[in-house]
This record gives C-alpha cells, structure tokens and sequence, in this order.
C-alpha cells in the first residue's frame, strides 16, 4: 500500500499569518478568508489593492497579504473609483460594514454602482454597529434591539431596514449582485462562489459587483454563537433573503 | 511657446496637464467650473483621467484613492467645496500622500456669493480639516504665476509627501491674460508608481504597502504627528517665497498683500509714487510657510511707520503679519470682502491716511467698509 500525503487545506497565500481581533463567533475571519481564496484562485493578489473601511474590519489590512488603503468612513468606494480610474489594470476591492455602507456612505456606494466602477464590494450586514458598541444601523431589523433603540427599532421613527442588494440592482447599470450568508458549510461554499464570480467579473472588466454577506455579531446582539447562527437564519434572511438579484450573464443570456 | 491669451481657470488646467498630472476629480461649483469644462476635452487627448464626481466629499476620497496610486492627481474647487473636501484633506495629510488642490475662493461664510474673495485664508494655512498638520499654500497674482506655481506645486507634494493648495481668487480664475507654458512634451512631467516605495502597485515580490492615517497605539500616532511637524519645519526653512514691489529705504508704508489684492496695491503705489509718496509692496507667494522673517526684516526699516495689512477678507492674514511683525512697528489692516475687491483709491485713501494723519485715527487698527 502506498502512502502519499496531499495537502487538503492552508493559509491561502492572500492572509497574513496573524491572530485576528474579531470576537468570538464573529464570521469576519470566515468572509476574509473566503475573499484571500477567491484572490489565489484567480493568481490576482500581487496586483491587488483592497480598501478598509471604519468600523470592525478597520484593521483588515493587517490580516489580507495585498497592498491596502484605509478609507474614511463611508468613504471606500470613492477612493477605489479614484484608484481603479488611474490603474484599471489593478484589482480593486472594498471591504465595508453596514454602518459604512449603507448609512454614511450611502451615497459613495450607490454613485460608484451607478457609474459601473469596476471593482469588488464585499458588504459585511450584521444588522448592527458593531465597533462602536452595539448602535442602531440603517440594516436593524423592526423590533430588534440596541443600545440607541433599547425597546426595539420603532420603524414609524426610524423607518425600515434598507436592503442594499435591492436597491442597487435597481439601478440600470450592468453590476453583479448576489446576498449570500455563512452561518452554515452549505451557505460558506455557495458565498465563495458568489466572491469569486464577483472577482472574476472585475479581472474581466466586465461589470461593478457587490456580494451582500448576511453575518453574526453575538457580543452586541447578546447572543450565543450558536444563537446567532439560528436567529441570522431565521430573522435575517426572512427580511433579507438570500439570492442572486443581478448577473451579467443572466443578462446577457435573454 | 508662443504667448496665447487664455481665462485663468482653463490655463491653470492646460498647467496641470503640463506639470505630468494623470487624474483629475471635480464637481462643478462657480467661480471655477471652466477647469472641468476644459479638462473633460483634454484629459482624455493626453490619455489622462477626467472624472466628475457626485459630490466634493466623494471628488476629495477619490483625490485620496487616486494618489495612493503614485501617480500626479489633482481637483480643483471653490470655498464651500472646498470645506467638503476637508475631510479627505486630513486624510491625505495623515497618510503622507501628494496631492494639489486649487481652491478658486469666492465670499463665504456658508454659501456665500460667487464674486472674488480671500476668506479662506485661514482654513487654508491653519489646517481646515480635524488632526495636527498643515498644507503648502502657494498665492499666485496673476495667470502666468498661477501657471508657474501649478508646475510647482506638483514638485511640492512629491518632495514633502502632503498635500499642496494652490489659492486664487474668483478674480484669477475668471480674467484673461497672456500665458507661455513651459516647453515639451506634455508627458515629460508624469512620474512612474513604480519608482515610488510608499504607492500601491501590487504585492510582488515585496511585503505589502497600507496607506493609512489610523495609529490605535497613541504613541505611533503621536510618532506621526510629530513626522508631520518635521516637514512642515523644514518647508519654513526651504520653501519660503515672496517678492517686493518698490520696496526701498524711502519707503514710509509696508502694504502686506497677496494674490489679485497685491496687483490693485501695486497700481496705488505707481500712483503714488507719481505723487511723491513712497510706499512698498511684500507679496507673500507662500502662505504656509509664511515669510515671518522677510516682513519683520522690511517692517524694522528706518522710515517705515505703519504697516498696511491689504486683503479681500475680515482680517485674516494680517494675524501672520502681527505675529511676524512683532510689535516693532503698528499694523492696520484695510479690507473689503463679500465679493467686493477694493479699488485703488479706497487702498489709496487709506494710505494716506496713515502717512498723514490728520486727526486720532481709531484705535482698532481694522478698517473696512
């Protein structure tokens, strides 16, 4: 009998080795990870330059293996616009949290959609601020509780939850758009591909994409992990559901 | 070149185009939209970047994005855009990348007017946006300088790493003059990323580059504070400029006066010289770094009696000049703002006040209207 050992999983060549700061049961470390391997697999990441955003991933360039640019708040599509405009043969990605996407930098990110930026967002919804303390954000379910909405968001106040892959698939431009989750193996491997086809999309110059990934916080939303798994599942996806809104081939193959 | 006549917002941006910029970022606000308007034609004849914006928070972080390139970028603007785009300003200078900014000023506060002003002074040379750092304001006084000063002040943002301002008023950018360009190939100037260390080119075969201005550990960020301050001490020692109009022993009046202001005072001074009064001129270029020693050298002078702060603003420069002038001779100030430029008999009358008195003048030393 014959013994040979292959090597079935590693550190993708796109991450630092380097312990993370995310809490615990956070998925932050489960997306980067899924973005590095998107970025080997396609033998892009020496021409790679992400964008970090403020809020939890505002350290993201300390875990990613590729040159990095730290953004204002809200501000990262606009600094990728200006990057990839100058060097289009580049590989431009934003990495951007609820608070920064869909709130303060709501406007960066529905212009640079709209003007079909060809670079990759990787929004990161966990319906909450999370580095600040647990705040209101512009994804907070109706009834779901924080710190600066204790008796549950009142949405005649405050009003709905703004689905993001929504609104920008509105928009006439051509873009990829899919909401993907990874609070389960099935969900992990159907978001790489979704982060891949986003990435192969770019290299092809063919379209801007954002994948929307539904992820957990369980130290501000005072759940368990595993709590935060069930109610990511059953909360969450009932209001955001999980589905390719916008592909280009879809598109093009009508 | 030949000399060609052209307004002062389109040479300013031929200029840039000339000094090796690659990128260009606007949103259009009076008095500077001409800029845009001649860039989106021209840019893309030298194979350059235009874009405009949805907004001058946006145009400011894609100034930011764009310069993490390595490449020459720039935006030009006017006051209240100006004060949008502070935010990606502190940034850049956090992050120690070269940028150019043209602020074309009209009246403020808030949205203000459209007509001519010199009301940011302030906000230009004492920061603007939030942290400890400053820029390198350059003041040009007619078109031909604002051409000069464009190919300069790309020089300047590639050997101090910050961001340059250059500021005219709405007067610069909207009046014709005669211009020459410097000669050459227009793309002689661009610079190459891949010579610069600190640019994002991609991760090969070297440890990643992260453009940054967060420092969580107080000491680094007070390590980069201070790094700031050390440029901005050796641009008080290196990049210091200005120029004299008529200034001799004779002279028994100092006007201090930048930008278009400097050219009406000039026109009271050969007016007054034809009268037989004496009276010079300091024309700061550079308002970060402020000559201080140059006008407390004129200022000491045996004859002069008063120094005459001249500007389109409610007394902001002549702070610099008080605190370079250090009370060894008194300092008036004479202002119109609002969009209002003075004329040379209101500047004329007022000298002449202060040569020869005839009864106590107020004691506020601030005139205006």
């Amino acid at each position: 009998m014959t013994i040979s050992s292959t090597t079935l999983f590693s550190r993708p060549e796109s991450m630092q080795e380097t312990v993370t700061h995310y809490c615990p049961g956070c998925t932050h470390g489960i997306i980067h990870r899924l973005v590095a391997e998107a970025l080997d697999e396609l033998g892009v990441r020496d021409r790679t330059v992400g964008v970090a955003p403020v809020g939890c991933s505002v350290l993201a360039y300390n875990y990613f293996n590729c040159d990095f640019m730290e953004a204002p708040h809200g501000r990262a599509p606009a600094l990728a616009t200006g990057f990839k405009r100058l060097r289009p043969d580049m590989m431009v990605f934003t990495y951007q949290g609820d608070g920064d996407l869909a709130s303060i930098g709501m406007g960066e990110i529905v212009h640079a959609a709209n003007r079909g930026e060809k670079f990759t967002t990787i929004f990161v919804n966990n319906a909450i601020y999370g580095m600040t303390g647990g705040q209101m954000a512009p994804t907070t379910l109706p009834m779901q509780v924080s710190t600066t909405c204790p008796m549950g968001r009142d949405v005649a106040l405050t009003g709905h939850p703004i689905r993001m892959a929504e609104l920008l698939s509105s928009l006439v431009t051509p873009s990829y758009i899919e909401r993907v989750a990874v609070h389960t193996p099935r969900h992990i491997i159907n978001a790489k591909r979704a982060i891949r086809k986003a990435f192969q999309y770019q290299a092809e110059g063919r379209c801007y994409g954002m994948v929307e990934v539904l992820s957990t916080c369980p130290t501000n939303w005072g759940k368990t992990p595993e709590e935060s798994n069930k109610w990511l599942d059953e909360q969450m996806t009932a209001y955001y559901p999980i589905k390719c809104f916008k592909d280009p081939a879809r598109e093009e193959s009508k | 070149m030949a000399r060609i006549l052209m307004k002062g917002n389109e040479a300013i941006a031929e200029a840039a185009i000339r000094a090796g910029a690659e990128g260009y970022f606007c949103y259009p606000i009076t008095p500077q939209s001409e800029v845009a308007e001649y860039l989106t034609k021209r840019m893309p004849e030298v194979g350059g970047v235009f874009l405009q914006g949805e907004s001058e928070v946006a145009v400011g972080n894609m100034l930011f994005g764009a310069a993490s390139t390595g490449k020459r970028v720039f935006t030009t603007s006017s006051s209240p855009g100006i004060s949008l785009m502070q935010e990606a300003i502190s940034y850049m200078a956090g992050a120690h990348l070269p940028a150019v900014l043209v602020n074309i000023m009209r009246g403020g506060p808030g949205l203000g007017g459209i007509l001519p002003a010199q009301s940011d002074y302030f906000q230009a040379v004492k920061g603007g946006g939030h942290g400890d750092y400053r820029l390198l304001v350059l003041a040009p006084s007619t078109v031909q300088e604002a051409v000069d000063l464009m190919g300069l002040a790309f020089d300047l943002a590639d050997k101090y790493l910050n961001p340059v301002m250059m500021i005219g008023d709405g007067m610069i950018g909207q009046m014709m003059e005669a211009v020459e360009f410097p000669e050459g190939d227009v793309k002689q100037n661009r610079v190459n990323p891949e010579d610069r260390a600190w640019a994002a080119t991609g991760a090969k075969g070297r440890k990643p580059v992260i453009i940054k201005s967060l420092f969580l550990d107080p000491h680094q960020l007070e390590d980069n504070s201070w790094l700031l301050d050390k440029k901005y001490e050796q641009m008080k020692k290196e990049e210091v400029r200005f120029e004299h109009y008529k200034v001799s022993p004779k002279n028994k009046l100092l006007i201090v006066s930048y930008g278009t202001m400097a050219r009406i005072c000039q026109t009271v001074i050969d007016d007054l010289e034809s009268e037989g009064v004496s009276v010079g001129l300091f024309r700061p270029i550079t308002l970060f770094p402020f000559p201080e020693k140059e006008v407390l050298r004129e200022a000491k002078k045996k004859n002069i009696k008063t120094v005459l702060t001249v500007e389109m603003s409610t007394a902001q420069m002549v702070e610099d000049v008080q605190r370079a002038v250090l009370g060894v001779k008194p300092i008036e100030f004479f202002g119109r703002t609002g969009g209002i430029v003075p004329t040379p008999e209101e500047v004329r009358d007022e000298v002449l006040k202060l040569i020869r008195p005839k009864k106590k003048r107020s004691t506020s030393g601030r005139k205006g209207k």
